[in-house]
């Protein structure tokens, strides 16, 4: 529980303005905290008379630290593909074991992973293990999650790594719960603390308001799931050497109750953002779907794709996938010009890691601004044709 | 079909806001609501009901307060709501609120189908559903966009990809959750906020469900939260000036090397 400590409390109200749930208020010059604490320990780290701590009661330590070594990383593999995430999580998995001393692993699952396994060496693994079998070959979400748990008690290593994709947040969470290990979704930084070698996790919270750094000090292995396109991949380099080793899971684990019927594959669902070097995207700003006819126009002119923010797709000026931000997908590309966004934190956290930032907004006071590499105070209805034509002047000349 | 449905009470995170001068959280105006992927499992367990007949329970765990979104989820069509509180429950991470929900769910009663919201909103974590899953050892699939086909003992449903979706069978009993694509929620009727102002919402403890404390809040939880703070703001920023053209000259000129 959340202790208040009245000698040091001076009511100043931060811990008040901290709280997102409403649970501390002050009350004739002191803290008082109600039942709506969830221990998320907010007020404890802006408290500066240090009046307050939590108190966790006694942890149980459920597993000899010490017999867990190795850094995983789950490959996904999917439509006969490694996954790109997996060469991401690969690049911050080497940093790790680098650091860690143990060696990094990949494992991989499906029917046909001969070549995959080989990149996945080449992008960094020290060892994949492949379990390559026919029942592996759909996503489901009981087989997957028992052949990875199988693996996990076989081997006990210290960190398992999965990317956060429909897949990964599907099934990690099921492995968690039956292993008895920490997870932390959706990461979007991981470091080694070096007194203690504790994996420190760090996830955007409240739609990106608030980043917090999680660890798990006495369960293993301790896992995270970590966002797509925010790790980089090392360089691959097919001169790497490394092990491959081939698992046999037992019949049983294999057994599903699921039965994949179908695996459709949207075509007009597939926009690339992620991929894209440029983006142009726009916000609630551009005021209707035919604003977003001048921001394709200026995507086209850049060689790039249109994105938007939740408040455009919400409003039904374009579709999901065009998503950007906390509840769509993250972006990290070369270029990121954004039109009639006001950048909330909820957009900021899908693209803040863009090498360029550009924002158009009419409010000088528009939060994007804050993020923008260059910043232009104007009416998008004006500036982007001007910069569309601009743009197509220098490019003929 | 007897169906529970979880929901969870959350802040509305999108109106929540960083005061850049204090660094704190703006809350004023903030509301709790109901979790917006919940309002979709709700509607599809009550659209279930009404073809297929069986009952709705709702089911949250959270704060007294939390009884709240209980009664509204009674207003749009749930039958019951049973509310799982108890301060020992406080902190916990998604390891000990998929145990405590799953103690509470096999305390509350049998259920053909649980269905969950894919996420809520203020953890974005989609954790505690398959963990639910796992602890009531039931088959589950995630992200379910549609429901295509229902019977007594299987059904087949859509599971949202990120490159498209999937068709799927699983046998029932089976856990769901569910995106927003799924329906579009009714508005509550007159006659269920009639009802849910009279419904007794059950309060069901840490005794109450038999918990383990071991397992339960704070010290139940794997992770630990070590530190929490604001993202830092880019450094970087050249503020253009002049006339629209001006701006868009050097603004180009700037970008040459993305031309």
């Amino acid at each position: 529980m959340l202790i208040i400590d009245k000698e040091k409390c001076i009511g100043c109200g931060v811990c008040e303005d901290n709280c997102a749930f409403g649970a501390i208020e002050v009350v004739d010059g002191c803290a008082v905290v109600n039942d709506n604490c969830t221990l998320c320990g907010a007020c404890v780290e802006n408290c500066e008379p240090q009046a307050l701590r939590i108190d966790g009661g006694e942890k149980k330590q459920t597993t000899n630290l010490e017999d867990w070594s190795g850094i995983w990383i789950f490959a996904e593999f999917r439509h006969d593909k490694v996954v790109p995430v997996a060469f991401e999580l690969l690049g911050v998995g080497r940093k790790l074991a680098d650091e860690r001393g143990p060696s990094l692993t990949a494992v991989l699952f499906g029917a046909g992973l001969d070549e995959g396994a080989a990149e996945l060496i080449a992008y960094g693994a020290d060892a994949v293990l492949v379990v390559d079998d026919e029942r592996l070959r759909d996503y489901r979400e009981d087989v997957y999650a028992g052949a990875l748990e199988e693996l996990i008690k076989s081997n006990q290593p210290e960190v398992v790594l999965a990317g956060a994709t429909a897949i990964g947040r599907s099934f990690i969470p099921m492995v968690a719960n039956a292993l008895g290990a920490g997870l932390t979704a959706d990461c979007t930084q991981l470091s080694v603390r070096a007194e203690d070698g504790m994996l420190l996790q760090t996830r955007p919270a409240f739609g990106g308001n608030i980043m917090a750094t999680i660890e798990c000090p006495h369960a293993r292995p301790q896992m995270a799931t970590v966002r797509p396109r925010v790790m980089a991949p090392l360089a691959p380099d097919r001169s790497r050497s490394g092990e491959v080793r081939r698992v046999v899971i037992p019949d049983d684990v294999l057994d599903s109750k699921i039965e994949v019927l179908e695996s459709v594959s949207c075509e007009q669902d597939n926009v690339h953002i992620q991929e894209a070097e440029i983006l142009v995207a726009g916000g609630r700003g551009l005021e209707d779907e035919k604003g977003f006819a001048l921001i394709r126009k200026l995507a086209d002119e850049l060689g790039g794709a249109v994105a938007a923010s939740r408040a455009a797709v919400d409003a039904g000026w374009i579709s999901y996938p065009h998503q950007v931000g906390q509840t769509g997908k993250t972006v990290a590309p070369r270029l990121y010009i954004a039109c009639g966004i006001s950048g909330a934190v909820q957009h900021a956290v899908g693209m803040q890691s863009a090498e360029t930032i550009v924002a158009i907004n009419r409010d000088e006071k528009a939060p994007i601004f804050d993020l923008a590499t260059y910043c232009v105070v104007g009416d998008l209805f004006e500036i982007v044709p001007l910069l569309t034509s601009k743009i197509k002047e220098v490019r003929g000349t | 079909m007897n169906i529970l449905v979880c929901i969870k009470q959350v802040p509305d995170t999108k109106d929540v806001r960083l005061d850049p001068r204090t660094n704190t959280m703006a809350r004023e105006g903030v509301e709790s609501i109901m979790n917006p992927f919940d309002r979709h499992a709700l509607e599809e367990a009550v659209r279930i009901r009404e073809e297929y007949g069986g009952s709705v329970t709702a089911l949250s765990m959270g704060p007294p307060q939390a009884e709240s979104v209980l009664r509204e989820a009674i207003s749009c069509g749930a039958d019951d709501g049973v509310l799982v509180s108890d301060r020992a429950f406080a902190g916990a991470d998604t390891w000990a609120t998929s145990y405590t929900l799953a103690r509470a769910i096999e305390t509350v009663g049998e259920f053909d189908l649980i269905l969950c919201g894919k996420q809520a909103v203020d953890g974005d974590t989609a954790q505690v559903g398959p963990g639910l899953a796992c602890r009531l050892a039931r088959p589950f699939v995630t992200c379910v966009q549609k429901i295509r086909l229902l019977d007594n003992d299987s059904l087949v449903v859509e599971r949202m990809m990120d490159d498209g979706y999937d068709v799927v069978r699983l046998p029932i009993p089976a856990l769901l959750t569910v995106v927003k694509d799924i329906n579009e929620p009714r508005v509550p009727s007159l006659k269920g906020k009639m009802k849910a102002k009279k419904a007794e919402i059950k309060v069901l403890g840490a005794a109450d469900i038999g918990a383990d404390k071991q397992c339960i809040g704070l010290a139940g939880s794997p992770t630990q939260v070590v530190n929490v703070f604001t993202p830092e703001p880019r450094g970087d920023r050249t503020k253009l000036e002049g006339t629209p053209q001006e701006q868009v000259a050097q603004l180009v000129k700037a970008l040459s090397a993305y031309l």
